[in-house]
């Protein structure tokens, strides 16, 4: 039998059966498709968490009050004043392979502008923070250190905030009201985006810490630390140094715990790609399961198949196919169905996969891996349970199979 | 048609002794639908095998046909003991030596008459149709369906499925051609139609078995076997009668009534 009338005998019986065909390949198109777009889902959100923990800013080390995980009394990281200016002095002065530290005293409250009313957060800093996060200004100008240390009534908004209150407006030269302090916009700070656990990085207002400190009331307190370590080498000895002094600072001696938390990016990365790699494995097991459930889709109508054509095999073995003619053909149309529905799942799931893209805002990259991992099940599927009923039905007697139908 | 034998041959076509078929009955029980026939049939001729229901006459044609295997027995086709074959060898001598048309025709579905007669080309091992549709065209004309060969089986009358699988098995030239109650669901003009061009393929000098329980059947034919629980009760030759003249009266009788 010729290979060429084998290929077009399969197609032919794809045609003539249509119906049953599309089944099938309704199945590897499921399966194939959702894995793809799955993984897409489960990439892209990992790349869009690298990417918001990059926006911290380069080399950064933060040092939050508080002690993670304590156990019993006390609340977590961020809950206690146990940091202060005099912490950052020491940092300063004692910590070799530091570029800049910059407090920041955290405070909520309203900013008002006119009649545009919007809660915000401030963040009290220095003129160094701005490079700490590299994050540079849309419009106007950042302050600078003698502004810190005259304790300056200026102010930077977030995009979020500005838009708030200004609308289309420059809110440059403007004036805002911060716990009733009037206070003047001396720029924009450019547009950041959501943090890596979603909280929006532009909705912010930030003054000099002194200016935070001396002329507004309410509560307030330092939520971190943040310092610039010279390179990505020196980050680990910064984070040993600047913990052997806060324990000698604050009083604790060898033993006791810390009552400060300092963390690297990588750390903050790993925490946060903590909770995507629980989605992503949650998303995979989704996937596998459309696969499964895709697969046996395949085998039962596969399986169907077959029974009904035994008749049709009884047919061709009585005008003389060999056994492995009956299984080529069928091997053939297997391959042919499953490889039909693996191309239109990939496709499928890739333009799925590029469209949540495109709604998300995230990069949703079709994977080689992916591709293979789902096209290579489903074609085993495919082949196999299109394979193993047609090895049944070829080894009957022609005249059994005859009788089938 | 020519149908070239070898002349080494002259031994007969078919050669069975001592055949036996057993089945294995629901209750475990062991049927003998053969049960030691012995047979010899000669180029050309044209045998009626005839029987009740339950005589073994649609075993036997199976396994002349190798689509059945015998429990014991010899069975020489052309001169090859076909008993002693493995299943590959089977299939060769069913899709080069044998032409058989099954009592339900058995065609395929949804599939054109012209393509069901390319079929068995389709498993030719030695590249005997160079090319397979004129073939299969020149037997569909040739069993008078040049203008049907597009039609699938659904969109066909039983004659002309009955006429399709016919053509099927006259297409790879066999030595033998074998019919399982060919006219079993034709009417009395089909009927006749169907044995006029089997008495044509005998005037050939194709050696034909039909199964049948109709004595019209058998008169047509030039020797009747008849079996009974699995034994060769009555081997007899036939009178020669002619049934294209047959139906040729018939249709002077009433042309209005012939269909095809």
């Amino acid at each position: 039998m010729r290979k060429l009338a084998l290929v077009r005998l399969a197609f032919g019986s794809i045609r003539r059966n249509a119906g049953r065909s599309l089944l099938t390949i309704l199945g590897v198109v499921i399966g194939v498709g959702s894995v793809v777009v799955m993984v897409a889902i489960g990439q892209g959100a990992r790349a869009e968490i690298a990417a918001r923990v990059a926006s911290l800013g380069t080399n950064l080390v933060v040092v939050t009050p508080g002690a993670i995980a304590k156990p019993g009394a006390g609340g977590g990281a961020g809950s206690m004043d146990t940091l202060t200016l005099d912490d950052i002095e020491v940092i300063e002065r004692e910590v070799y392979g530091v570029v800049a530290v910059s407090p920041v005293v955290a405070s909520g409250t309203n900013a008002v502008a006119g009649n545009a009313n919007w809660r915000t957060s401030i963040q009290g800093v220095n003129d160094v923070w701005f490079d700490i996060r590299s994050w540079p200004v849309a419009s106007g100008r950042v302050f600078d250190a003698n502004e810190v240390r005259s304790a300056r009534k200026v102010c930077l908004l977030g995009v979020t905030v500005a838009t708030a209150l200004f609308g289309a407006d420059d809110p440059v030269g403007r004036e805002v009201r911060l716990r009733g302090i009037p206070v003047e916009v001396i720029g924009v700070l450019s547009k950041k985006g959501p943090t890596a656990e979603g909280n929006d990085q532009d909705d912010v207002a930030v003054l000099p810490y002194t200016t935070v400190r001396q002329r507004m009331a309410g509560r307030q307190y330092i939520a971190q630390i943040l310092l610039r370590a010279s390179g990505a080498a020196a980050v680990p000895g910064v984070m040993t140094d600047v913990a052997a002094v806060l324990r000698e600072s604050h009083h604790l001696g060898n033993r006791g715990d810390p009552d400060f938390t300092i963390r690297d990016q990588k750390q903050i990365a790993e925490a946060s790609q903590g909770t995507t790699d629980v989605m992503t494995t949650l998303l995979f097991a989704v996937a596998s399961v459309s696969l499964v459930v895709g697969g046996i889709g395949i085998m039962n109508i596969m399986l169907v198949s077959v029974t009904e054509r035994t008749r049709e095999i009884g047919i061709r073995r009585a005008v003389g196919a060999r056994r492995s003619d009956v299984l080529a053909q069928f091997l053939v149309e297997a391959i042919v169905l499953s490889g039909l529905g693996g191309v239109i799942g990939a496709v499928g799931g890739a333009a799925t996969a590029s469209a949540v893209g495109a709604l998300t805002g995230w990069s949703t990259p079709v994977t080689a891996s992916s591709l293979a991992i789902a096209m290579v099940f489903s074609g085993v599927i495919g082949v196999f349970f299109g394979w193993v009923p047609a090895r049944y039905a070829a080894a009957l007697d022609p005249i059994d199979a005859l009788r089938h139908g | 048609m020519a149908h070239l034998v070898d002349p080494m041959l002259a031994q007969g076509v078919v050669e069975i002794h001592g055949l036996i078929r057993e089945f294995r009955g629901g209750d475990g029980e062991l049927l003998q639908a053969l049960a030691g026939v012995d047979l010899r049939v000669d180029v050309g001729e044209m045998v009626a095998i005839m029987g009740t229901s339950g005589s073994g006459k649609s075993t036997l044609l199976n396994i002349l046909g190798c689509l059945d295997r015998p429990t014991s027995g010899t069975y020489r086709l052309a001169g090859v003991d076909v008993a002693g074959l493995q299943d590959d060898a089977l299939a060769d001598i069913r899709n080069e030596r044998i032409g058989f048309i099954f009592q339900g025709f058995n065609l395929l579905h949804r599939t054109s008459a012209l393509e069901n007669v390319m079929l068995p080309m389709l498993y030719d091992r030695r590249d005997r149709f160079p090319d397979p549709a004129k073939s299969a065209r020149a037997v569909l004309e040739r069993v008078g369906l040049g203008a049907r060969l597009h039609h699938e089986p659904s969109q066909l009358s039983g004659g002309q499925q009955q006429r399709v699988a016919i053509a099927r098995a006259l297409v790879t030239q066999p030595d033998l051609l074998l019919a399982d109650e060919p006219t079993g669901n034709l009417d009395s003009h089909t009927t006749l139609d169907v044995m006029a061009l089997f008495q044509e393929l005998h005037r050939e000098g194709m050696t034909q078995l039909i199964v049948t329980h109709e004595d019209e059947v058998a008169s047509y034919c030039t020797r009747a076997i008849v079996l009974r629980d699995g034994r060769i009760v009555s081997d007899r030759p036939v009178p020669p009668r002619r049934a294209a003249s047959d139906l040729a009266r018939l249709w002077s009788a009433g042309p209005s009534e012939a269909a095809s």
